[in-house]
């Protein structure tokens, strides 16, 4: 039985800790197969986790039972809250991780699970029998059964890094890439996409004058993405990062070497497609040629050693290039570059292969999670390991698959958009991709999902009663707004004259004066005290004070349920349905959307095909109606 | 899945052709079947061609046929015109004909339906096929026009995209709270950029007003006491005008008796049967009557008889319409005043008189409502207006949500429910021309098409 598990991971980032994680947890016998257990949860690219929307999926990947937010609360060097002024629905948490002490406490999390093994090799091809897979084999031929296997490889597929006019296949730190796996996979029936990252330089601390920059401090309130744990941190112990800008000097640099960056002509085979959301600081001067400077974050790396990551400098310049252009930065004109930036090119499959589950469509039991599936980011990864490994887990079971909509979190938003609208570059969670943000809050995570963690195995019952207790709590003190007036005394009178708010003129419940705009729940506790903590009275603040816009995203909600309701057979041929572009038969056959709800949201597919569709189905299949 | 349908596309009626319009994959050889002539299978597209309908051999009728295959037709399905020589009975013989051959019979408004179902019109495209199929006057003809042009649509995909502005900004400002790149939109900046667009909204509500007018025509009402001259007046514009009288349904969903082309705007006179009714008898105009009228109608002609004394309901009615567009006519000026004016307490520019029997002011009586509704200024305008209720009435719940945004910028709302509301807003004006899909939405609108095209 040596060599025979569950269910085997594939790779060690941020997707395959989760997947492992809650496969294990879930009982399973769990492989983790990694090329080096020094890059378990590493972080190649930025320190930071979180930010906006990201730091919502931290959140929502806690409340099911994930663990990227924990190790980050115990691990990071500042956290704070984004947004807090823009509303309720977009503050999100971002912390900047450490980039020695992250990775050590995910390994020892990791290593405390009972049914996890972790293994140092390279994978090159997998089992596969009837469409089925059935393990994995390895780079020296060693075959390992499993029942399922989620890949997690991250940009390890045909890596290649970009300087200058030079390309080497390798990954990540100079990592050996996986030369063969995408090959096979293409063989086994898959569409491979190229896809292209970059990274910036890493400058040595005491080389830079931080005199000249502006300091960008944590924020003095004590934070946590976790639901379970405490802040063990302290206020004044945070590490701030630091910002400066682009000078007319680096982009004349830039403008003249321009044809020295790989992805600006010194390659001439490049062809993958680098993130709109992220681009290079080559990209940002041609794109946006009007700009006189661009910002660019000093971020500490670790507690432990001096790096400082240059956060908005990414480039594929040669190295002498990169050095005048460090150097023509306010504070960085000495600085010590220890390593340069580069761009990165691998292997990626399309991702609408997928079926919700993450399972794929290609290979029965062959789950895939993070940057294989085309997405960028350390949270995208992360939320789609733990929904792989809680799906393979369920169908191992034999249970009903775990399926997060649109409307519970923006972990569902992420997976739906990937399986149904496909990517034209890395793919980044944003705010404005989740058409009910106001449901999907930072400060609700909990309330949404923690139920689900739990009837998925994840969360424990202590976790559960907390989180009724916390519902109790909400409910109490609504109905306490409610029933308590606010008595007008002398001192009242001259706190609302103070702040210039119009004094009420009946006798109005706490309620009633929280619906006025000017009217916080602060305001308030500074009246009359209100014996409940912070978090439970910002959730019932932004509960009342929104209520209208709430019910809106409810009603909203519906009309997509409604539509989510409506299921389009398995078997339906779309080449029979004649009046449909072509274009968008093209895209119906390759999605194959299960409800008229995610057929609308292909993107390709019009209001007319929708109807012709709607039609077809009344017609041939009647009672989906 | 699309049949082949079929349909006289010409109004039913003596004239001197009739086209019978086949639309779907088997209308070349559904018609073939029945034609004797060329092998239309086998001729090119876009050509005309000559022929007899035959049933079994026996000649229904000598035809033109246009062939038209995909997708450069109306549909974009292959569709085929079928020109008959006129007369009810030989063009329903062809049609049966389809029928019995394989086509099924259209749907009303089904020929647009798949047009715009395939791509080939817009939903604001769609609807002016039908105001051009049904306009009456050159004005009409030329709005409708317009809005099949798409300058209709480009109005709201201007407003669209002024929005997808700020929104798109907004979005930045929200998932890179980090960079100071790109302007903060904050409410300093947003509520001018809010307030230019509900200018621009107010502005195309505005002018819809004319929109409407061209399209349905404004509703009159005569209303008077017993043998004020109501009907002599409504057969003196009617006559002047060859204006037509017939019994169909306006778009109002009142009965439009008369209709007069004033300057290209249709005066639609409506309940003509009230007014002949209490002429013919001789009892009093019920009040409650006349405020029925009064609600329905764009325009009310209130005529009071020179030779008569004011009395105390027609003082009651002057009460009621004086917050609606009216004019008073005093009609016999020929006959001995007996009428006091003074206690009219009406500017005199509403008022007309007129003697019908003398054939006096009846030309000042159509100058004073050409006045009164800008039809002059209409008529020479490019009449590019958003003229049918669906879309004036999204346009208007637009404009209260404008309305509201303006509200939560200066109750300082955080920027994150300005947005959702200006998102929605957006999504709503996308109902318009149909770029934002809804599914009832189509339902109504297709359920309003008539039968043809």
């Amino acid at each position: 039985m040596k060599n025979k598990y569950e269910i085997i991971v594939v790779g060690g980032g941020h997707a395959g800790c989760e997947a492992a994680h809650a496969a294990a947890k879930k009982g399973h016998k769990t492989l983790l197969v990694t090329s080096n257990i020094k890059n378990i949860a590493d972080m190649p690219c930025n320190p930071h986790i979180g930010g906006s929307a990201k730091g919502i999926v931290v959140r929502e990947i806690d409340a099911l039972g994930g663990i990227m937010g924990k190790v980050a609360d115990k691990t990071h060097l500042q956290i704070k809250m984004l947004n807090y002024a823009k509303g309720p629905a977009v503050r999100s948490l971002r912390a900047q991780g450490d980039k020695i002490a992250y990775p050590k406490e995910m390994l020892r999390v990791l290593n405390s699970l009972e049914n996890l093994t972790i293994k140092e090799a390279m994978v090159e091809d997998l089992i596969v029998e009837d469409n089925t897979v059935k393990g994995i084999i390895l780079e020296n031929g060693e075959k390992i059964e499993s029942k399922a296997v989620i890949l997690t490889t991250g940009t390890y597929l045909k890596a290649d890094i970009l300087v200058g006019d030079t390309r080497t296949r390798q990954g990540p730190h100079g990592e050996k890439p996986s030369n063969f796996l995408s090959d096979k996979l293409k063989e086994y029936g898959f569409r491979i996409i190229r896809l292209k990252t970059g990274t910036p330089q890493r400058i040595e601390r005491s080389s830079i004058d931080f005199s000249k920059t502006k300091i960008e401090p944590g924020d003095d309130k004590l934070l946590t993405f976790s639901f379970d744990l405490e802040p063990s941190y302290k206020i004044e112990d945070q590490i701030p990062c630091h910002l400066t800008y682009t000078t007319e000097e680096t982009h004349k640099i830039i403008r003249a070497n321009l044809s020295k960056s790989s992805m600006y002509g010194a390659l001439d085979d490049i062809k993958g497609v680098g993130p709109r959301y992220c681009p290079s600081i080559e990209d940002k001067v041609v794109r946006f040629a009007d700009k006189k400077r661009h910002q660019l974050f000093l971020e500490p790396e670790s507690r432990y050693y001096d790096d400082i990551y240059l956060q908005g400098f990414s480039t594929s310049m040669p190295h002498d290039i990169q050095e005048k252009m460090v150097h023509s930065l306010p504070g960085l004109e000495h600085a010590k570059i220890l390593r340069y930036g580069y761009a990165i090119e691998y292997d990626a499959i399309y991702p609408t292969q997928l079926k919700n589950t993450l399972e794929t469509k290609v290979l029965t039991n062959l789950y895939t999670a993070g940057q294989i599936n085309g997405t960028s980011g350390y949270e995208e990864a992360a939320c789609q390991g733990l929904m792989a490994g809680i799906n393979a887990s369920l169908k191992l079971e034999k249970k009903e698959p775990f399926i997060l909509k649109r409307n519970d979190a923006y972990i569902g938003v992420l997976i739906d958009d990937l399986i149904t609208k496909g990517i034209r570059d890395p793919y980044r969670l944003l705010t404005s991709r989740a058409e009910f943000r106001l449901l999907l809050r930072s400060d609700n995570a909990d309330l949404r999902l923690r139920e689900y963690g739990y009837k998925v195995g994840l969360i424990d019952d202590n976790q559960i009663k907390k989180l009724h207790k916390k519902e109790q709590e909400i409910k109490e003190l609504t109905s306490y707004l409610d029933s308590k007036k606010l008595k007008i005394t002398p001192e009242i009178k001259e706190q609302f004259e103070k702040n210039n708010f119009s004094l009420p003129t009946f006798t109005m419940s706490l309620f009633q004066l929280l619906k006025r705009p000017e009217i916080t729940m602060n305001f308030l506790s500074s009246l009359i005290d209100i014996p409940y903590n912070e978090d439970i009275k910002e959730l019932v603040e932004v509960n009342i004070k929104y209520e209208g816009y709430i019910v809106k995203a409810y009603k909203e909600v519906e009309k997509m349920l409604k539509l989510e309701k409506k299921h389009i057979p398995k078997d339906i041929d779309y080449d029979k349905i004649i009046n449909i572009a072509s274009e968008a038969r093209q895209k119906l056959k390759e999605v194959r959307p299960e409800t008229i709800a995610q057929a609308i949201r292909i993107s390709g597919v019009n209001p007319s095909d929708i109807s012709i569709l709607s039609v077809y189905l009344k017609k041939e299949y009647n009672k989906n109606d | 899945m699309n049949d082949t349908i079929c349909a006289i596309a010409t109004s039913q009626g003596v004239g001197a052709i009739a086209i019978i319009r086949v639309s779907g994959e088997d209308s070349i050889k559904i018609v073939n079947k029945i034609f004797k002539g060329k092998d239309l299978e086998k001729v090119q597209s876009h050509t005309i061609n000559y022929g007899h309908i035959i049933d079994n051999d026996k000649i229904i009728d000598e035809v033109l046929v246009s062939v038209m295959k995909a997708p450069k037709t109306y549909t974009t399905e292959d569709t085929v015109e079928i020109n008959t020589h006129g007369g009810i009975s030989p063009t329903n013989r062809v049609l049966e004909l389809l029928l019995e051959n394989g086509c099924r019979l259209a749907e009303p408004g089904e020929f647009t339906k798949r047009a715009f179902l395939n791509g080939r019109i817009d939903l604001l495209e769609a609807e002016a096929v039908m105001d051009m199929i049904n306009s009456k006057t050159e004005t009409q003809r030329q709005m409708a026009s317009n809005q099949l042009n798409g300058k209709v649509s480009n109005l709201i995909n201007d407003l669209r995209s002024d929005m997808a502005q700020i929104i798109s900004n907004i979005n930045v400002n929200i998932d890179y709270p980090e960079y100071d790149d790109v302007d903060i939109m904050t409410n300093e900046i947003l509520l001018p950029k809010i307030n230019n667009l509900k200018t621009k909204i107010e502005k195309i509500l505005q002018e819809s007003k004319n929109g409407k007018i061209i399209k349905e025509g404004i509703n009159t009402s005569i209303i008077g006491r017993p043998n004020v001259g109501k009907s002599s007046l409504l057969n003196a514009l009617l006559n002047e005008d060859k204006a037509i009288v017939t019994d169909i349904a306006g778009t109002t969903r009142d009965i439009v008796e008369g209709q007069i082309n004033l300057n290209g705007i249709l005066l639609n006179i409506i309940d003509t049967a009230g007014i002949r009714k209490t002429d013919d008898k001789i009892e009093a105009i019920g009040v409650e009557k006349s405020f029925q009228m009064i609600n329905k109608s764009d325009l009310i002609l209130l005529m009071l008889n020179a030779n008569e004394k004011l009395t105390k309901d027609i003082e009651d009615i002057i009460d009621k319409i004086k917050d609606k567009k009216f004019l008073i006519i005093i009609n016999k000026i020929d006959l001995e005043n007996k009428l006091d004016r003074s206690k009219i307490n009406i500017p005199n520019n509403k008022i007309v008189e007129l003697s019908i029997l003398e054939d006096k002011g009846i030309d000042n009586l159509k100058n004073k409502i050409i006045d009164m509704f800008n039809i002059a200024e209409i008529e020479t305008k490019d009449p590019t207006y958003l003229n049918n209720t669906r879309s004036i009435s999204i346009l208007k719940n637009c404009l209260n949500s404008i309305k509201e945004v303006e509200k939560g910028i200066n109750n300082n709302l955080p920027i994150d429910m300005i947005e959702l509301d200006i998102k929605n807003i957006w999504e709503e004006l996308g109902k318009i021309n149909g770029t934002y899909y809804e599914e009832e939405l189509l339902d109504e609108m297709f359920s309003r098409f008539c039968l043809g095209k």
